[in-house]
């Protein structure tokens, strides 16, 4: 894992393996710490970005070792912002199923997105031909604008 | 970082004492292969004791309903026992908690099987 930071951006490249997904879960958990919010917050956007993350290794690289994972880690100040990248052939949220809707409700996956957009102010979609760039937001000491 | 399961027998009820984290990879993988096992050994009142669960992924909510469908399928009965908050509130912004058949006091889980 190599970084690079830039003033309070850091940004890691990763390989598409569980290993990457497991160390960009730390480094949320690290960065909502060290941004002062509290426990039950640092679990809701550590396992957010985990989320991403598994998205990223599994559904976009599908575990490909020339595949990468690029994840970005910013504290504004007023807001934390995570971008996790991926390879992939894309992600079209529109496409992906209601995990809440009774014929999905037993089904074995698909709840990654759903929980991603449960525990964040903000999550945005960027098509990157290849691949898909999630942006979480999470605001702080303010409540969410996202009305 | 894995997960721990150890399994005992209370009154015919197969209690599976889990510990750690059910995530993507080795942990949902574990629950999988324990509760294949017992099925395969015809034993189909399985009781998942979660007290010592302190974190579970999309893919390890995925697994517990994967378990509670296999089991359901094979004419068995799979219940919780003991959710930690953590667990309990993503069952509940999933909608899972009104699907699971979930106890927090054992004696009471294993008297609520029916039986055979």
């Amino acid at each position: 894992m190599t970084g690079q930071p830039e003033r309070r951006r850091v940004t890691y490249t990763l390989d598409s393996s569980l290993d990457s997904v497991n160390k960009v879960e730390e480094a949320a958990e690290q960065l909502a710490r060290k941004a002062g919010v509290d426990e039950d917050e640092i679990f809701r956007i550590s396992m957010a970005v985990r989320e991403a993350a598994v998205n990223a290794v599994l559904h976009g690289n599908a575990y490909d070792p020339e595949k990468r994972m690029t994840a970005s880690f910013e504290f504004t100040g007023a807001s934390l912002v995570i971008r996790i990248a991926d390879e992939g052939k894309g992600l079209d949220p529109a496409t992906l199923p209601d995990p809440l809707a009774p014929e999905n409700l037993l089904r074995g996956s698909g709840r990654g997105i759903f929980l991603i957009r449960s525990f964040m102010d903000e999550v945005h979609f960027r098509q990157l031909h290849p691949g898909t760039e999630l942006t979480l937001i999470k605001h702080l000491g303010t409540a969410p604008t996202g009305a | 970082m894995s997960m721990k399961i150890s399994t005992r027998q209370v009154d015919g009820v197969t209690i599976l004492d889990l510990g750690g984290r059910i995530t993507l990879g080795e942990g949902s993988v574990q629950l999988r292969d324990s509760v294949r096992d017992l099925l395969s050994k015809g034993q189909k009142k399985i009781l998942l004791n979660l007290g010592e669960v302190n974190y579970i992924d999309s893919s390890g909510i995925g697994e517990l309903v994967s378990a509670y469908t296999t089991v359901r399928n094979q004419g068995g009965e799979l219940k919780l026992l003991n959710l930690t908050r953590k667990v309990h509130d993503l069952l509940q912004i999933t909608k899972l908690y009104t699907v699971f058949d979930i106890k927090d006091d054992e004696a009471s889980a294993i008297a609520a099987y029916a039986r055979a």
